[in-house]
């Protein structure tokens, strides 16, 4: 094991934790207000489908792709132990993986030829959808080049991943891997590491909870039935209304 | 019942002159900001007329409001399955094109450019990306266009009315105009609200003020679909939804919002209603016909001794009682019976209310028959041809056969209903008819009482309505209740921890300071 590994697979995996959990929590309790999907549709008009629309489910298929079998990497092995499964399965990922790479290239081209875009867009949000890129690229030449990568992420890199999250790292495994892959892998701790400084957030509060909200919300800033009550006005546990 | 309180609004369009002053007033405070220049909180549009955003009131293009579903409502182009589903790319979101591309003009142009042959000029640039442009649209774009054929004859009210109608609407002699300011109608059933996937919009439980959270929002921009009135705006630049807030922080303080502040017709009131919560669902489901009717009966006699006593016993102040008894708006809706919603089969259940417009329905104009006809003392000559009768000898007759007609008023105000604009109307006119009488006194006080019993006015209504539509100060016209923030302060930390720990010369709490 090389210190450059160590700084790649141990180092950099807990300074992108450490960081996106403090930058997140601190930027959802302190910048609230900065935390939005950003769209652009109201400026683009209905041309920007094709490049959203595909981009988003793509790359959530994908992340949760990537989530199920870092988390149950058993399940994902026995999904793949019948050959034509497996080939769904890679089919599909693979499927997924030239759609987001498509509509992310839309996309980037978009918001450099619009000139209405143009005038929303950051410097960060070129970094991060370069960056996003840079992973799609690599994960379609990884699966096409390395096969067949839904396995032995399984059998190799979830425990990996494991091990940092359990504060024991053992690298011996990542560190065996091909240059590309260990790309993929730094891109990922990358994209975690400077997650929370980018428009990404609005991933964190995908709305959710309105399945099971009711339609109309109404807020009392206080309630003046217990208001009227002379006795809860020296009470030190009080009635919080809003 | 579960009584609430509402502030609520009336808008006297027989009084608007269209000056624009209400929306110059609310841009100034709140929206001359970047990303939000294109936003007119409040705006006056023309009618008949594509209004803002163009054609808005098309929910075949827009898809907002309610509609039903079955004995429920749902909302038509949002809700948890449309919404969620639409959260990636929004079909039925308007592009600001739809309102227009906000502008300005390169006027340091005329002061920096150098010593020429050519007067220098100030070109418009977008207040977007800052390159010059060609302006096509902007705000109030249609104003006092009646008739013309891309905004006039655009009107989605329109379609109520058979060709030939409108055809006779436009004729150059006929045309006739009215203005329709419109802001938030803080409705009981906001559509903003249930479409909202972050629950960042809320009404407000005191006075119903319907509010974005801004921390909360997150751009998913339902609620701009949502809304039929299109009055929740996406600003572009923060990436959040913001909407007309009725000046609460005025409000609270006891001043009547910059809108109504500022009317120079004095065609704005303001007050508190009463209303029955629990009747909310029951209303919104009401088949189109009882739409109106359902949802004035929502609205409570604050003088009634069970409604004082339910809303008591609701918590509700009894300054927010009192002003609800002093509410013009109460007034003008309930006991004159003289305001509509509008657009009520948006089944949002808005409490802006409109008093519809006379003075574009009540003359006609006819062309002479021959040349012996005689005026009526009373009306008024034109030129040799044309005759443009404000008549009221006969006393409804000019209603009757209105020059604007009834249909789209009804296609407005009442879901149709002309019926329900014509009381209104005829009411309007009685009261004229009844003031006629005691100043100009040539008509008969038979004649005046006669006009009133048939709308069912009597003579001091008719000397009320007289009084808040055209003497109204101030006071009378905005009745807002005290917001009693000292004692939401009370609710929010105990004063009796405080007590002793600030005050003169301690800038900290004395705790912290470790004395």
């Amino acid at each position: 094991m090389t210190y450059l590994d160590t700084l790649l697979f141990v180092a950099l995996p807990y300074v992108a934790i450490v960081v996106f959990l403090v930058g997140t929590i601190g930027r959802y309790t302190t910048a609230g207000f900065s935390i939005t999907s950003l769209s652009a549709q109201f400026l683009e008009g209905r041309s920007g489908f094709w490049g959203t629309v595909p981009f988003h489910i793509g790359i959530l298929i994908l992340f949760l792709g990537h989530l199920f079998i870092f988390l149950f990497p058993d399940l994902a092995l026995l999904w793949n132990s019948n050959p034509v499964r497996l080939i769904i399965h890679e089919g599909i990922a693979f499927t997924f993986g030239l759609v987001v790479l498509v509509a992310i290239v839309g996309l980037l081209i978009r918001r450099w030829t619009h000139p209405r875009l143009r005038m929303v867009t950051s410097p960060m949000d070129i970094a991060i959808e370069l960056m996003l890129l840079f992973q799609v690229v690599l994960g379609c030449w990884v699966a096409l080049g390395y096969r067949w990568g839904s396995s032995w992420f399984a059998a190799d890199l979830s425990p990996y991943l494991w091990s940092i999250l359990s504060l024991s790292p053992e690298t011996d495994a990542i560190a065996a891997m091909p240059w590309v892959i260990k790309l993929h892998v730094v891109g990922a701790f990358i994209i975690v590491l400077i997650f929370p400084f980018t428009r990404l957030v609005h991933f964190l509060v995908a709305p959710l909870h309105y399945l099971w909200r009711p339609y109309q919300v109404v807020m009392w800033y206080w309630d003046r039935k217990k208001i009227r009550r002379a006795d809860t006005a020296w009470q030190s546990t009080r009635p919080h209304n809003n | 019942m579960d009584v609430r309180s509402q502030i609520s609004m009336v808008f006297h369009l027989d009084k608007c002159i269209g000056c624009h002053t209400c929306s110059i007033a609310c841009k100034n405070i709140w929206s001359d900001r970047k990303g939000a220049e294109y936003m007119w909180w409040n705006n006056v549009e023309t009618k008949p007329g594509t209004g803002y955003p163009g054609k808005w009131e098309d929910q075949l293009i827009y898809k907002g409001g309610w509609e039903k579903q079955g004995d429920d409502i749902g909302l038509k182009g949002a809700g948890k399955r449309k919404g969620l589903t639409n959260i990636f790319h929004n079909p039925n979101l308007p592009v600001i094109d739809d309102y227009y591309e906000p502008f300005t003009y390169k006027y340091l142009d005329l002061i920096e450019s150098p010593a020429g042959d050519d007067q220098p000029t100030a070109r418009p640039v977008s207040l977007i990306t800052g390159e010059p442009m060609d302006i096509k649209m902007g705000p109030s774009w249609d104003d006092d266009l009646s008739g013309s054929p891309d905004y006039a004859r655009n009107d989605p009210n329109l379609a109520s009315l058979s060709p030939e109608e409108q055809a006779a609407m436009f004729q150059l002699e006929r045309m006739a105009f009215f203005y329709l300011p419109r802001i938030c109608n803080h409705c009981l059933n906001p559509a903003c609200v249930a479409s909202c996937p972050s629950g960042a919009i809320y009404k407000r439980g005191e006075d119903g003020v319907v509010l974005i959270n801004q921390d909360v929002c997150r751009g998913w921009r339902m609620c701009v679909t949502a809304c039929p009135y299109k009055k929740t705006y996406y600003n572009w630049q923060t990436g959040k939804s913001e909407k007309c807030i009725l000046c609460y922080p005025r409000i609270e303080a006891g001043y009547a919002p910059a809108c109504m502040h500022s009317c120079v017709g004095r065609i704005r009131y303001l007050g508190v209603v009463l209303y029955d919560a629990d009747k909310l669902h029951d209303v919104a489901c009401a088949e189109e016909d009882q739409l109106v009717d359902s949802q004035l009966d929502m609205l409570l006699d604050p003088t009634d001794p069970e409604v004082i006593a339910a809303a008591k016993a609701n918590g509700m102040a009894d300054s927010t009682i009192k002003a609800a008894q002093g509410s013009p708006v109460y007034r003008f809706v309930k006991e004159f019976g003289m305001a509509l919603p509008l657009h009520p089969e948006f089944r949002t259940l808005p409490m802006l209310f409109y008093v519809p417009p006379l003075l574009p329905v009540m003359a006609s104009l006819g062309k002479k028959q021959n040349e012996d006809q005689e005026l009526n003392t009373i009306a008024k000559r034109w030129d040799d041809q044309w005759l443009y009768d404000t008549s009221t000898e006969d006393l409804w007759g000019t209603i009757d056969e209105s020059r604007f007609p009834l249909e789209y008023l009804a296609s407005l105000f009442s879901a149709g209903d002309t019926e329900k604009v014509k009381i209104r109307v005829k009411k309007l006119m009685a009261v004229r008819i009844y003031r006629r009488h005691k100043t100009v006194g040539d008509i008969s006080k038979e004649r005046a009482e006669e006009a009133l019993a048939e709308v069912g006015l009597t003579a001091p209504l008719a000397d009320d309505i007289y009084y808040l539509t055209s003497l109204a100060k101030f006071d009378d016209r905005f009745v807002i209740p005290p917001a009693h923030r000292e004692e939401a302060i009370e609710m929010l930390e105990n004063t009796g921890d405080r007590k002793g720990n600030l005050g003169f010369g301690f800038k900290e709490g004395t705790a912290r300071r470790g004395l």
